[in-house]
């Protein structure tokens, strides 16, 4: 968790010591908390200014249109941590989603084929991406803009272009279906959630990662696998994408070649958003998961506001900025 | 302190250390050797090979030609981390912190004490222990620091302490130090040559690389001055001014230098000279061996 007043003395350095410690201390908490605070705020107001927006249909709603992004912002956490970034994930979600939709009616009902084969693809892009980072030492921003065109090409050619529809009925569960009274999506993302939660905030890898986007060179010196983490993080991105196509496929109940295009943007706000950093080595999963709802509730709410959809574009931009200006603040 | 006794076999021992990168040769039959528990400058102008042969000490280049001794036996260091198993630690100049991560995540960055949850299959990094074992190392050097910290928040002198920690925290042996100084203040070298006093009081050996003959005579017990890949004069402090050694760093040799009032013996001057560029074993250090019979 991030920290609490009280033990706010003890992690100030010198600098901070002689600026005055309330002016800090609010600056820092305004810093931690400024997200979640902003999050109540707009959760208030759109209770009392939209209609329908507490219902526990609409919450359920907001949760699963939000779990798709959700996936792939769980593995750009991991990406832009190293200070890298993903631009491929929207035509992940693309050629994944297209992958699964091909083969899910083939094999009559025989779900775990499809299902793998889509991941696969998710991993072989990732991959495709990691070695060009790694072994071309090309910048994560032009490695993973050809990965992007690379993949979008693949999900456009592999079907000519067309749409493919009507999934098997397993497959199209992973869309719809629903355990107990929580929508199967929204499980997968909570789980997903967990797991990189877990890995980045209490496993060495997950430290490594954080060490490779603060300092690459000194994690080199210290015996860290530098190649080995960034590696991994790309899969992680890739997989987490893939995973992203499959729901929205099975949502969906079939596979456009164009799906997912723009993602990418949307995926980045929603984790810059959560705090963690274009620069790398700063970011959390459960931060990453707050933005990814603020993101989605705020579209929810002007949707049931009537709000028009080119408004939308620019509130979504308002609190990036915000979000950006607050991350100045925090307390790490 | 008191002198190693003369019968024990030096900690480490490089022997006849040659090696070349291309056409240049950064080493051309070095040999040095470390007692326990001593305080080691290698002095020497720019390209004379000091980071080059630390570099062979500490795993990441293999010699071309001679050996490495550990406690008298011979040895190898395939890699970085074969080198620090043997309790050899590099302290780099840069420190190799990462800025974004607190004390005790950098002092076992690479080396984090793990705990099983749910069996072996699921391990989680052991916090408490990397808390209290950065207490125990810092107490140890004499500088608290909260183990929470973020680096980015500590100052120059700290930030060494971290780095000469991280050292500690794996039982070095030897703790090599490469251009300590530059990355300081001058107020903070009068506290780094209390730590490596510190480091000597709890008997570990320190080799520091350095430019600057006050440092090396501050701390040092011995030194030895490299030029041009080779090894030109090997002393323990007090037995030739700094002076002396200035002339020795940039011309290799004593044989020209004039006394300008020193007050070092004419015969001990002697002795640290020579007219080649050969290796001298000047004032040959009582007890240690050396590479004269490679
Ligand atoms: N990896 C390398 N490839 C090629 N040449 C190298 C390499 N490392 C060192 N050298 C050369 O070897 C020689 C010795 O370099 P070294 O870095 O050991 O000197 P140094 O004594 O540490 O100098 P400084 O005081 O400037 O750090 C230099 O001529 C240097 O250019
Ligand atoms: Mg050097």
């Amino acid at each position: 968790m991030s920290i609490t007043m009280d033990n706010l003395k003890t992690k100030l350095g010198p600098a901070e010591l002689k600026e005055g410690l309330t002016a800090t201390k609010v600056k820092r908490f305004i810093g931690d908390y400024g997200i979640i605070i902003l999050f109540v705020v707009i959760l208030v107001f759109l209770a009392a200014a939209a209609p329908n927006f507490l219902t526990l249909n609409n919450i359920v709603n907001v949760v699963r249109q939000s779990s798709i992004i959700g996936l792939i912002a769980l593995g750009m956490t991991f990406i832009m941590i190293t200070a890298g970034i993903d631009l491929s994930v929207g035509s992940v979600v693309g050629l994944a989603g297209m992958t699964f939709a091909l083969l899910a009616p083939a094999s009559g009902g025989a779900f775990w084929l499809p299902l793998i084969a889509g991941l696969g693809v998710g991993l072989l892009v990732g991959f495709l991406s990691a070695a060009m980072v790694v072994w071309g030492a090309i910048l994560p921003f032009l490695a993973t803009l050809a990965t992007m065109a690379i993949a979008r090409t693949a999900a456009l050619v592999i079907t000519d272009g067309q749409v493919v529809s009507g999934l098997s009925g397993p497959a199209e569960w992973l869309g719809s279906g629903f355990i107990g009274p929580v929508p199967v999506p929204v499980i997968i993302f909570l789980v997903a959630a967990i797991i990189c939660e877990f890995v980045l905030s209490r496993t060495k890898f997950g430290s490594h990662v954080y060490a490779v986007g603060g300092n690459e060179e000194s994690a080199k010196k210290v015996g860290i696998s530098t190649s080995r983490v960034l590696f991994t993080v790309y899969l992680i991105g890739g997989v987490t994408a893939a995973l992203g196509g499959l729901v929205l496929t099975a949502r969906l109940d079939g596979a456009a070649p164009v799906a997912g295009t723009g993602y990418e943007l949307q995926v980045i706000a929603a984790v810059v958003i959560g705090g963690t950093s274009l620069f790398g080595g700063v970011g959390t999963i459960r931060g990453t998961v707050i933005g990814v709802l603020l993101l989605g509730v705020v579209m929810n709410g002007m949707n049931l506001m009537g709000v028009s959809s080119y408004f939308q574009q620019g509130v979504q931009g308002v609190i990036l900025v915000l979000a950006v200006l607050l991350n100045r603040w925090k307390s790490d | 302190m008191t002198d190693a006794p003369p019968a024990t076999a030096p900690l480490v021992a490089l022997k006849d250390i040659h090696k070349t990168f291309g056409a240049v040769s950064a080493l051309r039959g070095v040999s040095i050797d470390v007692m326990p528990g001593e305080t080691f400058a290698l002095l020497g102008d720019n390209a004379a090979g000091k980071s080059t042969l630390m570099k062979v000490l500490t795993g990441v280049y293999q010699p071309d030609r001679g050996s490495i001794e550990l406690d008298g036996k011979r040895t190898e260091f395939p890699t970085p981390s074969a080198s620090r198993d043997q309790g050899v630690e590099m302290v780099y100049q840069d420190f190799a912190l990462a800025d974004n991560l607190d004390v005790r995540t950098n002092i076992f960055l690479g080396r984090e004490p793990q705990k099983n949850i749910l069996g072996p299959l699921l391990r989680i990094i052991d916090r408490k222990k990397m808390e209290s074992e950065t207490k125990r190392v810092l107490e140890r050097l004499d500088i608290p620091i909260n183990p929470r910290l973020k680096v980015k928040r500590l100052s120059g002198g700290q930030r060494q302490a971290v780095a000469i920690g991280r050292a500690l925290a794996f039982d070095a042996r030897l703790i090599i130090m490469d251009e300590p100084t530059a990355n300081l203040s001058v107020a903070k070298v009068d506290k780094l040559i209390e730590v490596t006093q510190r480091l000597k009081d709890l008997g570990i050996a320190v080799i520091i690389i350095t430019h600057r003959l006050d440092e090396a005579f501050a701390v040092a017990d011995r030194f030895a001055v490299m030029r041009q890949g080779q090894v030109v004069g090997r002393f323990r402090v007090g037995e030739v001014s700094e002076a002396q050694v200035a002339h020795l760093i940039s011309h290799g040799t004593l044989d020209d230098y004039v006394d300008t009032g020193s007050g070092i013996p004419e015969e001990r001057r002697k002795i640290g000279s020579t007219s080649s560029m050969e290796t001298v074993d000047a004032l040959a250090v009582r007890g240690t061996t050396n590479g004269s019979d490679l």
